[in-house]
């Protein structure tokens, strides 16, 4: 009688190390993500590709309404306004502004897209050190709020009106000091030295501008609430001091972006799941303060907020492909993958939440992942303790929804396809993977560099 | 049954004097202090080299006892030999031996 054959595992050795375990005390095992919104990654991946960015509508809806209950609850006026640089694909543009929100964009482009995607001039921030005369000029035909950076761009956009003979509605970006390091204080005007109250000075007397709001963005990934109460107070004072030496009501008052999202920010010592606070949290840090500041009940301002990562990040993931095992001299493994650097931007600040996509064995080895650039800066994590895939096993990086469909860079390879899940489980590719000849489109070859002979 | 990869075949592949392996898969190396722990074919290779077995009997023991695919069996011992090298639990090849 023949004996069964037992089923063979990968052979692993690990050094018992004398000394401490590993900072969370053990090695958990990774979870692996067999599925987004119940369709499976082996099936996304045959019919799109790999790598695929994937987004979740469900997610990015449930993240937005988790985030306006914490506000709206506490607030009765609190308007979102969607960062476009976080994510401006248009189909993720389009759900934000479904759920309500206006448009937060930076530059010509993004006003461009927002005016696209259907949003009248009247619902656009406009933020950013870099506005152009044209850029100027568009805001205040079409009556978008102008966010001054500094004192040349308000002496601009008072020659801008005055040409077009239509006031502009303008609102401060002010930068401060919340008790955080670091301090960002190259966008906007001061507020302990003085700049931002001489800049209200100005704007004030001056028929050409409407004041109609105050604005800061105290930095991205703030793990401090109590900053963020700190801001709001500033914002508040100054809106008194307005009200009280030029009887003039500011309409909102505008916290910018910043929040944390549950991604591993490198060299921190707990994982982001465990240390990003809650919306409920931020909420009560900002409300407090607005609802005890010295604000006259009736003219309390709308309190907008321009939540970019905590919105999304969550909502996308990048499915990969292992392309290799490999040993390194001291002994560690790597693991190289479909997914480099260029299309993983946030990898440069962020441990990602990298997962198989199919059950594996136990036992987890040191490894390190690279993607495939010909590039030494190509890492997607230094260290991690991952089971060994085999080649053509399939990995999902987790929370990639921010920053990384706007930054990524067509860089040795082309950007992949992306796909949206809609809210009844249909998929729908949103941006196409680049080929050849959408890249090659833009360059042109001078008449005496056609020919070559080798 | 012959392998499609030509591989290079270590050829020093012994294991170092006094390493202990034990039952339930801890090894100790006296020479270094360290200790390290095996998963069961981890354990079944180690015990295997102790016994100065060579590559290609090794493949084959394990072909019989697991159910698996040559390839990946060959694979998977090389890479865990390079394991066993940085680790420094095998005997170091003599230099430039040809
Ligand atoms: C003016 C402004 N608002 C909002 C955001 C969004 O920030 P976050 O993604 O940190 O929420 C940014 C991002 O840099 C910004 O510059």
């Amino acid at each position: 009688m023949e004996t069964r054959k037992s089923t063979f595992e990968r052979p692993v050795i690990n050094r018992v190390n004398a000394g401490l375990p590993d900072k969370f005390g053990m090695h958990s095992k990774l979870r692996s993500m067999p599925e987004i919104d119940s369709i499976p990654v082996e099936s996304l991946i045959g019919l799109y590709g790999s790598p695929l960015f994937v987004l979740s509508e469900k997610t990015i809806r449930e993240t937005m309404s988790d985030a306006k209950r914490a506000f709206t609850t506490r607030y009765p006026k609190v308007q979102f306004a969607w960062s476009y640089k976080t994510n401006y694909l248009d189909a993720v543009c389009r759900v934000f502004h479904q759920e309500g929100s206006w448009a937060e964009v930076v530059s010509g482009f993004e006003y461009e897209k927002a005016v696209a995607n259907g949003v009248e001039g009247q619902f656009i921030l406009f933020n950013g050190p870099g506005k152009t005369t044209e850029d100027i000029d568009r805001a205040i035909t079409q009556g978008s709020m102008i966010h001054l950076d500094h004192f040349d761009e308000l002496f601009l956009v008072m020659g801008c009106a005055e040409r077009l003979g239509k006031r502009a509605k303008v609102a401060l970006r002010i930068n401060m000091d919340t008790g955080i390091y670091p301090r960002w204080d190259r966008f906007g005007f001061n507020y302990e030295n003085g700049e931002a109250w001489q800049a209200v000075n100005k704007i004030l007397p001056d028929s050409r501008l409407e004041l109609v709001g105050l604005h800061t963005h105290i930095g991205t990934y703030i793990l401090s609430t109590n900053a963020y109460a700190v801001a709001t107070t500033k914002l508040a004072e100054l809106t008194v001091r307005i009200q009280r030496k030029f009887n003039h009501t500011i309409k909102y008052i505008d916290l910018g972006g910043g929040f944390a999202s549950r991604n591993t920010l490198k060299g921190a010592y707990l994982p982001g799941t465990d240390t990003c606070p809650s919306f409920d949290n931020y909420a009560e840090a900002i409300t407090a303060s607005l609802v005890n500041s010295e604000i006259q009940h009736d003219k309390m301002p709308m309190l907008i907020l321009e939540t970019g990562r905590a919105l999304i990040d969550d909502a996308g993931c990048l499915l990969g492909t292992v392309l290799a095992n490999k040993r390194l001299v001291d002994g560690r493994l790597s693991m190289i993958l479909d997914i480099g650097v260029n299309m993983l931007f946030t990898s440069f600040w962020y441990e990602h939440a990298v997962v198989p996509s199919k059950e594996t064995s136990d036992y987890t080895e040191n490894t390190t992942i690279y993607g495939p650039l010909c590039m030494n800066i190509d890492v997607i994590r230094d260290a991690v303790q991952f089971p060994v895939l085999e080649r053509g096993d399939h990995v999902v990086v987790n929370r990639v929804g921010a920053y990384n469909m706007t930054q990524w860079l067509q860089f040795i390879t082309y950007r992949p396809n992306v796909v949206m899940i809609g809210m009844k489980g249909d998929v729908d590719v949103i941006r196409k993977a680049e080929n050849y000849s959408s890249l090659s489109m833009h360059e042109h070859i001078p008449d005496h560099l056609i020919h070559f002979r080798l | 049954m012959q392998s499609t990869y030509i591989y290079f075949i270590p050829g020093a592949m012994k294991l170092q004097k006094n390493i202990a392996i034990s039952e339930s898969g801890f090894v100790f190396n006296p020479g270094s202090g360290e200790s390290f722990i095996l998963n069961r074919t981890g354990k079944n290779i180690l015990e295997l080299l102790r016994d100065n077995k060579m590559f290609e009997e090794i493949i084959e023991l394990m072909m019989g006892e697991y159910e698996v695919d040559r390839i990946v069996l060959e694979k998977s011992i090389l890479d865990f030999i390079s394991v066993l090298k940085s680790y420094g639990l095998l005997e170091k090849e003599p230099a430039s031996a040809n």
